[in-house]
């Protein structure tokens, strides 16, 4: 099957350091993979670099095969079909919550103001936030922010959508109502990328996992697989860390 | 005749030139800030626009050529004094071109203004968390999009103070425009006070209208923050027994609003 996205050897310096130190990975439909690491290990860079919210050092980042480093997609556009969810959620705080999520539709994707409206309401009906379209940011949860943050994203009819952390910066009690619409969606066929440090996620909802450690992929493979029997040290060190 | 009669006097005899004074005080002043804040805003957006090593060579080069420029007039204009400017623009430009003294005058508070606002929107644009810009590029908006749908209305809000007291500077600074003959507010009290040579009362007359304009002005940009900062409730549609019902939610008024 075709690949989604495709890195190639990429690399990522900061003022000389050395971050990401070759990540070669293919993403194929449908799949739903979770970036595992420790704090520091580039998984967030890696995943910033896929949407080129960071400049990329060298190596290549490959949409349907087309480079988007070289141009051969126009990059506003790419992003539009690859759309992210952050940690700390970045909601529009000048917008309503329907206006959040219809804006960047009527914008970046030139649709009507009635079909994204339309199209807007499925998504936050979706995940329970219909309720409140009128509020602000700024009187939402940080749990309620996160769950309009992917009515936005799926609001796009994105081929992909980038979770970078998207439960960290949440109170343990919010952490379970953003987990339940990613496995809904999950289990809907979105293709997902997921860097978190929610360990069961990883283990009972994606296809595959990846752990990144000191800038490179060091094990990768099915889920129940990994967290059984990880096969590197530095992976069963992590492990250990984690789970005591 | 005491000081009280001479303001009367010189009221009654010259309040229809006091009135067009302030016609074209306000006139100055209003056209300019607005024109100066649109000129702050264009240049703010140029200067803010983010190039990669991806960016082409000639575009880059651009870029940099107008960003020398841009930086070098907000330089001049804000190291010189508006009355320098004013002479030597009016008589080396604008009197050869036969350029009326009124749109001469907008046309130099505008680019004083404009030089000012540039820095003023800057720091609005920097104060807005990363966040927002990120969130709109990762969702595909250009750095135009970005700006205007998400980054300049909240720096907007943000330097309305700012904005304000450009207006109030430019509603007594224009005052030295008078250099090249607009009768603007401090004309006319030069005027009304030499007959008689009765400076003082003239001059305590501008100082109230002075007064009552830059005092109106600042009420309403007050209103004006206001209706920028959105409303602070919001409702709730439908519950889960009654998919009609409405919940207004007011939260409590944030502080230094």
């Amino acid at each position: 099957m075709e690949n989604v996205i495709t890195l190639k050897n990429l690399k990522k310096s900061f003022s000389g350091r050395e971050i990401l130190k070759g990540i070669d990975l293919e993403i194929k439909k449908n799949e739903v993979i979770s970036v595992i690491g420790s704090s520091g290990s580039g998984k967030s860079t890696m995943l910033r670099c896929i949407n080129l919210l960071e400049e990329v050092t060298s190596g290549d980042v490959l949409f349907h095969d087309k480079s988007v480093i070289n141009g051969d997609i126009d990059i506003n556009e790419y992003r539009s079909r690859i759309v992210m969810v952050f940690q700390q959620f970045n909601l529009f705080n000048n917008m309503t919550v329907l206006d959040n999520c219809v804006r960047p539709q009527t914008v970046v994707l030139g649709r009507s103001k009635e079909e994204a409206k339309e199209n807007a309401m499925k998504y936050l009906r979706k995940v329970g936030m219909a309720e409140y379209i009128n509020a602000r940011p700024a009187q939402l949860s940080g749990g309620m922010k996160q769950r309009v943050a992917i009515a936005r994203a799926l609001s796009m009819n994105p081929e992909v959508i980038l979770f970078d952390e998207p439960t960290s910066a949440l109170d343990p009690e919010m952490v379970g109502e953003v987990l339940d619409v990613m496995r809904e969606l999950a289990g809907e066929g979105l293709t997902m990328i997921v860097v978190t440090h929610e360990m069961a996620f990883a283990r009972d909802v994606s296809d595959r996992v990846i752990f990144i450690d000191e800038g490179v992929i060091c094990e990768q493979g099915d889920p129940k697989e990994f967290f059984a029997n990880p096969k590197t040290d530095r992976a069963k060190a992590f492990l250990s860390r984690f789970l005591n | 005749m005491n000081l009280f009669e001479w303001i009367v006097k010189l009221w009654e005899e010259n309040w229809e030139l006091f009135l067009n004074g302030t016609k074209n005080t306000l006139i100055m002043a209003l056209v300019g800030t607005i024109m100066g804040f649109l000129i702050g805003l264009i240049i703010a957006i140029i200067r803010t626009i983010p190039t990669s090593k991806n960016t082409n060579i000639i575009a880059k080069v651009l870029l940099k050529a107008i960003n020398f420029i841009l930086n070098a007039y907000i330089e001049i204009i804000r190291g010189t004094p508006m009355m320098v400017q004013a002479v030597i623009i009016y008589y080396s430009l604008f009197v050869p071109m036969q350029l009326d003294p009124m749109i001469s005058a907008i046309i130099i508070i505008s680019f004083n203004t404009g030089a000012y606002m540039a820095e003023i929107v800057r720091g609005g644009i920097i104060s807005i968390d990363k966040g927002q810009f990120e969130g709109a590029r990762a969702i595909g908006m250009d750095h135009v999009q970005t700006m205007f749908h998400v980054v300049l209305p909240q720096a907007i809000r943000n330097i309305m103070p700012s904005i304000g007291n450009e207006f109030v500077v430019n509603i007594k600074d224009s005052s030295v425009l008078n250099i090249i003959a607009i009768t603007e507010l401090m004309f006319v009290a030069k005027q009304a006070g030499g007959t008689y040579a009765k400076p003082v009362p003239a001059y305590i007359i501008t100082a109230v209208i002075y007064f009552i304009l830059t005092f109106t002005v600042t009420r309403i940009l007050r209103l004006v923050e206001k209706k920028l900062a959105g409303s602070d409730s919001y409702t709730i549609c439908g519950s889960q027994s009654d998919p009609n019902a409405e919940i207004h939610v007011k939260k409590a008024k944030e502080e230094f609003r």
